[in-house]
């Protein structure tokens, strides 16, 4: 049976903003099928009392002085911005016409 | 004069510090080098001729005040390009970055520029490190100058290349699933993944930033070690960066060097030295590690049982975190834009922009990372790859109480020709079998080269402990004393 479904990609790949062609659908259900499918038998390992690691070199509490430091000026922060107006990033709509 | 492309770093700046040679011609002689081969070895997505003529002039300016020069000033060096670079082009090798000068350095590249380096350009390499072959760069892929029609590893293949086409002396690289250790063990030159949290993530644009490590590159293990000491310690811009001081990796590359092991443990790992590796590699591995007994090390088979669990553990870990680090490209800060026409909304011009911007493999992992993370899935997935890496920590520190490092073959094969593994992602994958356990506990890993199978290059690997990076630079060292370095093809037109 196959691990993930050519609609379940599709799904994953409207939430992961990828307006993937169908052509992709296609070539990506079968792949990720295979991946999943030989990474699934990390099921396999007994680790219900084992504690998840999410970071190799665990560093608690931080500080750093507060000190105020030269940053980006707001032309820096802007030149790679496809688009710009008046000194701030310009995007499409984000909401419809008759929101 | 003899050819200073020819020279290792350390030779060059010595070069350059005694006046014998200028930093300016040891930058036209590489920049020369890159005009004549590059074309068919592609390494570099960007050849900053410019920016190195004058970083060279300063050095040599320097000297002729004569102010104090460090260990490597004068000395070219090539960066990856997912390393920003201040108005230089940083592409990660993505369309999506295309033509994007950052405005700011990387800390190692800071770090490369106070130390008197002079940068060349920025190397080729998968799209966003995601590769093995550099066969997913959106430019096209570097070919290894031991055969042009083979892969030259991934995802660093470029800055590895660069090395071997005698491009560059030094390069760095990073190493997020073995892509500093898989280039270095199939192009025939050393390179050096340190301890997580070693050398600062600032400025690297990110992939998988529970495991991302900046390393690297030489065509020696000396030189390796003066770079790594030129770009490692502490960095308040990454919060992940361990506040110690360095080990002295290149007093350790010289003990190395002398040839004399006695009293060193090594550990051979059980599971990595039998099936699954082809028959050459592990003759090759197998002679050197006889080479490293008459040293006077001592070698001990270690059976480390959850490591065989490291690479599904990885390929959840590191496609989830993508996936989140991945959503800042929404073509808005930098980058691509596609589809703004005035119609449609953000969301749909977001979409447009990602799936032209993105390659294959990077669009498959971002899926196969949101996979892993969504409800219903997270515990079998994420969650329980998060525990195995637990459980491949444990078996490194149970194997470092009785042994002082681990070795292995740095990769299961030597360099495979140009497709032979893009069809099924999974094979391609498999290439970093042997260096992702690494990546999961956070400790140093080195790939030296240990001889030919074939007639290509073949790596071997040395893993430390965490913060122990001047070990693996110890044992890599005594390694190349007894086999020699490798000489790759000249490329002579």
């Amino acid at each position: 049976m196959a691990a993930i479904s050519r609609e379940e990609v599709a799904h994953l790949a409207r939430l992961s903003r990828l307006a993937v062609t169908e052509q992709e659908l296609d070539q990506f259900a079968g792949q990720l099928d295979v991946i999943l499918q030989s990474v699934a038998r990390i099921g396999d390992v007994a680790a219900d009392d084992i504690p998840p690691t999410s970071h190799s070199v665990p560093l608690t509490n931080i500080y750093r002085d507060d000190v105020v430091t030269p940053c980006l000026t707001q032309e820096e922060a802007l030149s790679g911005a496809p688009d710009s107006a008046e000194g701030r990033f310009r995007v499409p709509r984000i909401l419809d016409e008759e929101d | 004069m003899t050819d200073v492309t020819r020279m290792t770093a350390a030779q060059v700046a010595g070069l350059i510090s005694s006046g014998d040679a200028s930093a300016v011609e040891v930058a036209t002689a590489h920049l020369d080098r890159i005009a004549a081969v590059d074309e068919r070895v592609h390494a570099f997505l960007h050849v900053d001729r410019d920016g190195a003529l004058a970083a060279a002039r300063a050095v040599d300016e320097k000297r002729a005040q004569g102010e104090e020069l460090g260990p490597l000033a004068g000395v070219p060096v090539a960066v990856k390009d997912v390393i920003a670079t201040r108005g230089i082009p940083t592409t990660a090798a993505s369309k999506i970055l295309e033509g994007w000068k950052p405005p700011y350095d990387a800390t190692v590249v800071e770090r490369l520029r106070a130390a008197g380096t002079v940068m060349l350009g920025k190397t080729n390499m998968d799209e966003f490190a995601m590769g093995s072959s550099t066969e997913y760069s959106a430019y096209g892929p570097t070919n290894n100058p031991w055969d042009l029609g083979r892969i030259p590893g991934g995802s660093g293949g470029g800055s590895a290349a660069s090395l071997a086409a005698y491009e560059a002396p030094l390069a760095i690289g990073t190493d997020t699933g073995g892509s500093i250790r898989q280039p270095g063990a199939v192009t025939g030159t050393v390179g050096a993944k340190p301890t997580y949290g070693g050398t600062s993530r600032y400025g690297l644009i990110a992939f998988s930033s529970s495991l991302d490590t900046p390393g690297p590159c030489a065509r020696n293990v000396e030189d390796a070690a003066l770079l790594h000491s030129v770009i490692a310690g502490h960095d308040v811009r990454d919060s992940t960066s361990i506040p110690q001081p360095v080990p002295d990796v290149v007093a350790a590359a010289r003990l190395g060097a002398t040839g004399d092991l006695t009293g060193v443990k090594l550990g051979l790992v059980k599971e990595f030295a039998g099936e699954g590796a082809e028959p050459g590699v592990l003759a090759a591995f197998r002679e050197s590690v006889e080479a490293l007994v008459k040293l006077g090390a001592e070698v001990v088979e270690v059976s480390c049982p959850h490591f065989e669990y490291a690479l599904p553990a990885y390929y959840l870990i590191a496609p989830s975190e993508a996936s989140s680090n991945l959503a800042r490209f929404d073509g808005v800060r930098y980058g691509l834009r596609v589809g703004d026409d005035g119609n449609r909304s953000l969301e749909e011009v977001m979409s447009l922009t990602r799936d032209a911007g993105f390659g294959p493999e990077v669009k498959r992992r971002i899926i196969l990372g949101t996979y892993a993370l969504s409800s219903g899935y997270y515990d079998a997935y994420y969650g329980q790859a998060q525990k195995v890496r637990t459980l491949i920590t444990r078996d490194f520190t149970t194997a470092f109480e009785s042994v002082d490092v681990l070795i292995s073959p740095t990769t299961p094969f030597v360099a495979f020709p140009f497709g032979s593994r893009t069809s099924d992602p999974y094979q391609m994958y498999l290439a970093d079998l042997y260096t992702i356990p690494t990546n999961l506990y956070g400790g140093p890993a080195i790939s030296v080269p240990c001889g030919l199978s074939e007639g290509l290059p073949v790596g071997f690997q040395v893993m430390a402990p965490t913060m122990a990076d001047d070990r693996m630079y110890r044992v890599a060292a005594a390694l190349e004393s007894a086999v020699g370095t490798l000489t790759p093809p000249t490329l002579e037109a």
